[in-house]
C-alpha cells in the first residue's frame, strides 16, 4: 500500500517535471514540418533530359497499384515512341504506397514531398495527365529510357543505344 | 456594513464569477493537460485559444437537446439541474475574504457536505432515468462511490472542527492565523483530498463516467445543454472543493499583507485546481473494487486514527494547562 502511494506520488512528480520541457508539436500551417526528399506524397509524371515524356504507357504501375487508382491508355507518335494518351490518377483512392514508382521501368512516375492536396469537391481529386506532368526530370535527372533501350524509334536505329552492341547479322557466315 | 444591496452584489458576482470560471476552466484544463503532455493544447481560437471556451458554450447551446423517448422524462430533465444547483449552493458558505461571503452559517461545513452529497444524486438519477445499460452502470458505480467516500469525507474534516471549535468556515480560517491546518491535520487533508476527487468524479476517480469502458457513463444519453450542465457541474465541483480545501486547510484568505486577502484566496484555489488537473494528467483510473477497498480498508481507518489522535492530543493539552 505504502509502495503504491509512493509510486503514485512519483508519477505525479514525473509528470510535473514536464512543465519544464518543450512541446513536441509542430505548429503546422505556420511552421512547415521537414519532409525527406524521398517522402511519398503527391504523384508526378516526369520528362527525360530532352524534355520528352518519360512514360511509355507500359501499364506496369497500373498493375502494381494495390487500389487500382491508375488508369491510362497507350498510343504512339509518328517516331514510334509509346506514350499515354491519357493518364489518370484518382487521389481519393491512392494510399501513397509508392508501388507505382517502384514498378515503373522508366522513372516516369515519382512521388514527391507534398501532401497538401485537400479539395472541397471529390471530383477534383482525380488528376489528369496535364495535372501530373511536370517540366523537369524529377529525381533522376540524367536518365533517358530511349537512349539506353534497344527499341527502334525515329532517329535511333537498332544498335545505336548507349552500351548496345551492333545487331548480329544472323544470315552471314562470317565470324 | 453588510446591508442588503451588498449581499445581492456578492451573490450576483459569485454566481457570475464561478460559472464563467467553470466555463473557462474547460479550456484551461485542456491547455494545462497539453502543457504536461509536451504539446500545446487548444491554442487556435482567439488569444491563447481562450475563444474555445465560448465556442464550446455556443456548440452546446446550439446542439439538438434530445430527450430519449424510452427515458423517465421528468427525472431525466431534472437530474442535470440538481448538480448545478447543489454546487452553486455550496458557494454560499465559502468565505472569499473577510466580509466577502454570502452567508456565515454556524453550520457552514455541514452545509457544504450536504450540498456536495446532493450533487451525487444528480449522477445517480441521470444514470437511472436514461434507461441505458451504460448509464445504469455509471449510476450504480456513483452510488457505490458515494456510499464509501461520503463517510470519511465528513469524518476527515472533524479534526479541523475540533481544533478550531467551530463549524463556521470564517471561524476556521481565523483559527489558522498561526498555523495552517494542513500541517497539524495532514492526514485529514490527505483523506479529504482523495474524497474530494471522488466526490467531484474527477479522474482518477471518474468511474461513473469511465469513457473507456462505459461510453460516457451516466451521461451517455445526454446532449446539448443538459450535458453542458453536467459538465459545468463537474467543473463547479472542482472549484468548490478547491476553495473549501483552501479555506479549511490552507488558511483561506490569510497571507502576507502586501496583497489583498481575496487575492491570496484566489491564488491558493488556483494552485489546487492546477493540482486537480495534474492528477488527471498523471494517474490512471483504478479498478472499481480497488477503489472500494481503498476507501474502506485504508481511508476510513486513517480518518479514525486521525480523529482519535487529534482528540487525544487536545485532551492531553487541556489537562496540561
Ligand atoms: S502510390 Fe500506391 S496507391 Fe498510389 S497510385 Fe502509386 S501504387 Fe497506386
Ligand atoms: S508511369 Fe511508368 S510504369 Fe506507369 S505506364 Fe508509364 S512507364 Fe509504365
Amino acid at each position: 500500500m505504502i509502495e503504491a502511494i509512493i509510486s503514485q506520488i512519483r508519477t505525479l512528480w514525473t509528470v510535473f517535471l514536464h512543465s519544464f520541457s518543450r512541446p513536441e508539436t509542430v505548429q503546422y500551417p505556420e511552421q512547415m514540418p521537414y519532409l525527406a526528399p524521398r517522402y511519398r506524397g503527391r504523384i508526378i509524371l516526369t520528362r527525360d533530359p530532352d524534355g520528352v515524356e518519360r512514360c511509355v504507357a507500359c501499364n506496369l504501375c497500373a498493375v502494381a497499384c494495390p487500389v487500382d487508382c491508375i488508369a491510362l491508355q497507350k498510343t504512339e507518335d509518328e517516331d514510334g515512341r509509346w506514350y499515354p494518351e491519357f493518364f489518370r490518377i484518382n487521389f481519393s483512392r491512392c494510399i501513397m504506397c509508392g508501388f507505382c514508382e517502384e514498378a515503373c521501368p522508366t522513372y516516369a512516375i515519382q512521388l514527391t514531398p507534398d501532401f497538401e492536396m485537400c479539395e472541397y469537391d471529390r471530383q477534383n481529386m482525380v488528376y489528369e495527365k496535364e495535372h501530373l506532368l511536370i517540366d523537369g526530370p524529377g529525381k533522376y535527372p540524367d536518365y533517358s529510357f530511349y537512349r539506353v533501350a534497344g527499341k527502334t524509334i525515329g532517329g535511333k536505329d537498332k544498335g545505336e543505344a548507349e552500351n548496345e552492341a551492333p545487331p548480329v547479322d544472323v544470315k552471314s557466315l562470317l565470324p | 456594513m453588510r446591508d442588503e444591496l451588498f449581499i445581492y452584489v456578492i451573490i450576483f458576482s459569485t454566481l457570475f464569477g464561478t460559472i464563467t470560471y467553470a466555463a473557462v476552466l474547460v479550456w484551461f484544463e485542456r491547455r494545462l493537460l497539453g502543457f504536461w503532455q509536451d504539446r500545446h493544447g487548444p491554442n487556435r481560437v482567439g488569444p491563447f485559444g481562450i475563444g474555445l471556451a465560448f465556442a464550446d458554450i455556443l456548440k452546446l447551446l446550439s446542439k439538438e437537446d434530445w430527450v430519449p423517448p424510452f427515458s423517465d422524462k421528468f427525472i431525466f430533465i431534472f437530474a442535470p439541474t440538481t448538480v448545478m444547483i447543489a454546487m452553486l449552493m455550496g458557494f454560499a458558505v465559502v468565505p472569499f475574504a473577510p466580509g466577502i461571503y454570502i452567508a456565515d452559517l454556524n453550520i457552514a461545513l455541514l452545509f457544504f457536505l450536504g450540498m456536495t452529497s446532493l450533487a451525487v444524486y444528480s449522477v445517480l438519477l441521470g444514470g437511472l432515468a436514461s434507461r441505458n445499460k451504460y448509464a445504469l452502470l455509471g449510476g450504480l458505480r456513483s452510488a457505490a462511490q458515494m456510499v464509501s467516500y461520503e463517510v470519511f469525507m465528513g469524518l476527515s474534516v472533524m479534526g479541523v472542527v475540533m481544533l478550531s471549535g467551530s463549524f463556521s468556515l470564517v471561524d476556521i480560517v481565523n483559527a489558522q492565523q498561526d498555523l495552517w491546518f494542513v500541517v497539524s491535520q495532514f492526514l485529514g487533508f490527505f483523506v479529504f483530498l482523495i474524497a474530494g476527487i471522488a466526490e467531484t468524479h474527477r479522474l482518477p476517480f471518474d468511474l461513473p463516467e469511465a469513457e473507456h469502458e462505459l461510453v460516457a457513463g451516466f451521461h451517455t444519453e445526454y446532449s446539448g445543454m443538459k450535458f453542458g450542465m453536467f459538465m459545468l457541474g463537474e467543473y463547479l465541483g472542482v472549484i468548490l472543493i478547491s476553495s473549501i480545501m483552501t479555506t479549511i486547510f490552507f488558511g483561506g484568505w490569510l497571507g502576507p499583507d502586501f496583497l489583498p486577502p481575496i487575492f491570496w484566496f484566489a491564488l491558493k484555489t488556483f494552485i489546487l485546481i492546477c493540482f486537480f488537473v495534474l492528477l488527471r494528467a498523471a494517474i490512471p483510473r483504478p479498478r472499481y473494487d480497488q477503489l472500494m477497498s481503498l476507501g474502506w480498508k485504508v481511508m476510513l481507518p486513517l480518518t479514525l486514527i486521525n480523529l482519535m489522535a487529534t482528540g487525544g492530543i487536545l485532551l492531553w493539552l487541556e489537562t496540561l494547562s
